[in-house]
């Protein structure tokens, strides 16, 4: 992982003292709140719906033991005493004082951690796959790259006021766990006559607006990403529209002009900074990958694994093949039913870096699915693992099932929300508690946003919730088909809206036709592609008139 | 009001004036007043010759919108180009001087005024601006006193250091 130097941990106390000083000003009167609106923001700092909400930075999802304890030690010292992973990597704190916040970035500085453009019209925390660097489908390690993105787009002065925020992700896999078509920037790490380089897809993003990124270059040495970025940049800043901000994402730009013009204009944009000094070294990509390099695994071959259903249960579930003979890399659900999505306590923080000292050589991931991960587990600990995650109620083994879903904070916490998320995604989870059950179903992504912002992925949930207000009041709307990965798609609006209580039952509706249709063997997507959005829609809505005939009834009324 | 300007590290008297294009007025017969101008894009467009026949120092004032693209060849005329930030958190300014400066290598004074902020000073150099009209009512004294030295030595480069850390340090 990497370690900061002497100019990192400058930078991050520099960070701290400036920002104790706008919060000093504002409070002092002489920033007014709208100006010091976006300095906070740029720190995380949001006014949410019943108090401050505060977003500290994961940068692609890599944390060490002792920085979790620091986080643990904050949400108890000043929240109250949890904190909420969220899509983007990063940790969200729901109830700290403003008054706070310098203070709580001088304790993160201490492990190197901060919250530094996690919110705001700048270029945001750069994410990457969980499983970066152990993952047997991996093709190049995306994270010494991501690190080299991290310093770039730190404080850069040309692009800290965007037309909107900006998003990068990095997949070095051919199966893609980064969601890479749908952000501002898409990288695919590949490698072509034996040279690295990435193709470069652009203009994707969730939202109001969804949309699929389109491949800008094919093919762009991993030398030029950065000069090729700024190229992007600057076309985005000066011509992306400043006039509404639904439209202000570089999507709309893109879908404008098309991408052959935009390509174009970025091509000579890019004729002037190619070759020039943003061009990556060898000898820095070196020096940064040198704390990438593996940890020193020892020699194992395949461990035994005790015959206990629960426990195998858990490792067919959470545990995902390691490079390394005899290593695993484990997936801490934070999945809990009864529990928000992503929500962990304190002191599950500080098992789960114990955890990580004991058995993984110190290091944690997080997941855009809003789980934790020991990367660097030998087979022979897992059992250990198991039992002492179980004691922390992180063992249950429901990854990639329907009740391993992605949810937003929703109307709980959010201020952007129509509709709550949380309840709907517990009494999923209420309804689904049957183990053996959810093992049958097999794998399904279940994902909720509160509100179409999309912070919960819904658009890319094999089965998508989404709350909408309909006259003041909460409703959910169902999509099918969506999925992530290297083929990613959006997914399909299946009809009229739900409302709360009908939730459980349309889910399992879905489920129901599933397994009336399935293959032997066939996930519910593949399901879905053969047989189409109809049968679902059919028993979904069956005896519930809607459309034109559920407006003649009300006419005829 | 005039607002105060900072060049080179202190507070200067500032001896030019912005020219408006007022309602009803168009670029092409607008009357042009005495003094050292900063004229808009346009009206420099519609009325270079004269402009240049008439004024022994000449200033340029550039919107968010407007493109250096369009003077690119003209730059050498300009004392001054002044880069107006209408909103603080509209950054195409910033693009702007780092065109002007890296791509057509404008040597002359580069000013940006309007919504300027002392948070923004320290973006604001690093993108080649080296003077600045505050913001009315903001303390110039606090913002020379800090807000500049935010942040000791940057990452990446820009116009003011164009070397990134990993090539400075290396
Ligand atoms: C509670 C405070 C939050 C606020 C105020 C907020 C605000 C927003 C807004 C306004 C958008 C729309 C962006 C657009 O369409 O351009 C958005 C999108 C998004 N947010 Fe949040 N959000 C919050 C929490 C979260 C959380 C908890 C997560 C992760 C679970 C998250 C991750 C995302 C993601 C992944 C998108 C996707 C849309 C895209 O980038 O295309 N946000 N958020
Ligand atoms: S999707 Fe909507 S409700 Fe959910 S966190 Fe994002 S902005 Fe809030």
């Amino acid at each position: 992982m990497y370690q900061y130097n002497a100019l990192d941990r400058q930078l991050i106390n520099e960070r701290v003292a400036q920002f104790r000083d706008q919060v000093r000003r504002w409070k002092a009167g002489e920033l007014s709140d709208e100006e010091f609106r976006p300095l906070r923001l740029q720190n995380g700092l949001y006014i949410q719906r019943h108090a401050p909400m505060f977003r500290i930075a994961v940068p692609y999802g890599m944390l060490n033991a002792e920085q979790l304890r620091k986080m643990a030690h904050l949400a108890r010292t000043y929240d109250r005493g949890y904190g909420h992973f969220t899509t983007r990597h990063n940790l969200q704190l729901n109830w700290p004082k403003i008054e706070d916040v310098p203070e709580m970035l001088a304790e993160l500085a201490t492990v190197d951690l901060h919250a530094i453009q996690t919110s705001g019209n700048c270029l945001r925390n750069i994410t990457t796959d969980q499983f970066a660097g152990v993952a047997a489908d991996e093709i190049i390690d995306p994270r010494p790259l991501a690190e080299i993105m991290r310093q770039w787009t730190t404080f850069h002065p040309e692009f800290a006021f965007l037309p909107r925020k900006f998003k990068i992700a990095i997949s070095g896999t051919e199966e893609d766990r980064a969601v890479t078509w749908f952000h501002d920037i898409g990288l695919h790490l590949k490698q072509v006559d034996g040279q690295v380089g990435f193709t470069v897809i652009v203009g994707g993003g969730l939202g109001r607006t969804p949309i699929r990124g389109q491949i800008i270059r094919d093919f762009l040495p991993w030398q030029d990403i950065l000069s090729y970025c700024e190229a992007v940049l600057r076309v985005y800043n000066r011509y992306g529209r400043r006039d509404n901000a639904y439209k202000a994402r570089i999507k709309i730009l893109v879908q404008a002009l098309g991408i052959e013009a935009f390509r174009e204009q970025v091509e000579a944009e890019w004729a002037h900074g190619k070759n020039g000094p943003m061009t990556i070294t060898q000898a820095e990509y070196d020096r940064v990958a040198a704390h990438f390099a593996a940890p020193a695994y020892e020699t194992l071959s395949a461990a035994e694994l005790p015959q206990e259903k629960a426990f195998l249960r858990w490792v067919d579930r959470n545990t995902h093949a390691h490079k390394v003979p005899g290593y695993a890399a484990v997936t801490l659900s934070l999945k809990k039913h009864g529990i928000a999505p992503g929500d962990i306590t304190a002191e599950q923080m500080e098992i789960v870096a114990d955890l990580a000292d004991r058995y993984s050589f110190g290091e944690l991931r997080i997941s855009h699915e809003q789980n934790i991960i020991l990367a660097d587990v030998k087979q022979a600990d897992l059992y250990a693992v198991w039992q002492k995650a179980s004691a922390a109620g992180l063992a249950t083994p429901n990854i990639g099932l329907l009740t391993g879903m992605i949810c937003c904070p929703g109307g709980d916490f959010c201020d952007l929300a129509n509709a709550k998320s949380i309840p709907i995604a517990t009494a999923i989870q209420a309804r689904f508690d049957d183990l053996d059950y959810l093992f049958d179903i097999g794998e399904i992504d279940l994902n909720i946003s509160g509100c179409m912002n999309a912070c919960g992925h819904h658009h890319v949930g094999h089965i998508g919730v989404l709350g909408v207000d309909k006259n003041d009041a909460e409703f959910y709307q169902v999509t099918l088909g969506g999925r992530q990965g290297y083929e990613a798609k959006l997914g399909k609006v299946i009809g009229p809206s739900f409302s709360a209580e009908e939730m459980p039952d349309v889910v399992e509706k879905i489920i129901k036709v599933y397994l009336a249709n399935r293959h032997e063997d066939e996930r519910f997507i593949d399901t879905f592609d053969r047989i189409g959005l109809d049968p679902f829609k059919n028993l979904v809505y069956e005896g519930r008139a809607h459309g034109k005939a559920k407006s003649a009834a009300q006419e005829n009324a | 009001m005039m607002a105060q300007l900072i060049k080179n590290g202190s507070l200067t008297v500032d001896t030019w004036n912005s020219l408006e294009i007022a309602e009803g007025e168009s670029p092409e017969t607008l009357s042009l007043p005495e003094g050292d101008l900063l004229f808009p894009l346009a009206v420099w467009l519609a009325r270079k010759n004269e402009i240049i026949a008439r004024y022994p120092r000449i200033g340029l004032l550039l919107q968010p919108a407007d493109r250096v693209e369009d003077v690119a060849a003209d730059l050498h005329y300009f004392q001054v180009i002044a880069v107006n930030f209408p909103k603080f958190v509209d950054g195409r300014g910033y693009s702007t001087a780092a065109l002007l400066r890296q791509r057509y290598q404008f040597a002359g004074e580069l000013r940006a005024v309007g919504d300027v902020l002392h948070d923004q000073l320290f973006f604001m150099r690093r993108v080649g601006f080296d003077a600045y009209a505050l913001k009315d009512g903001k303390s110039v004294e606090a913002a020379l006193a800090s807000g500049f030295a935010t942040f000791s030595q940057p990452y990446q480069g820009a116009t003011d250091q164009p070397l990134p850390a990993f090539r400075r340090n290396a």
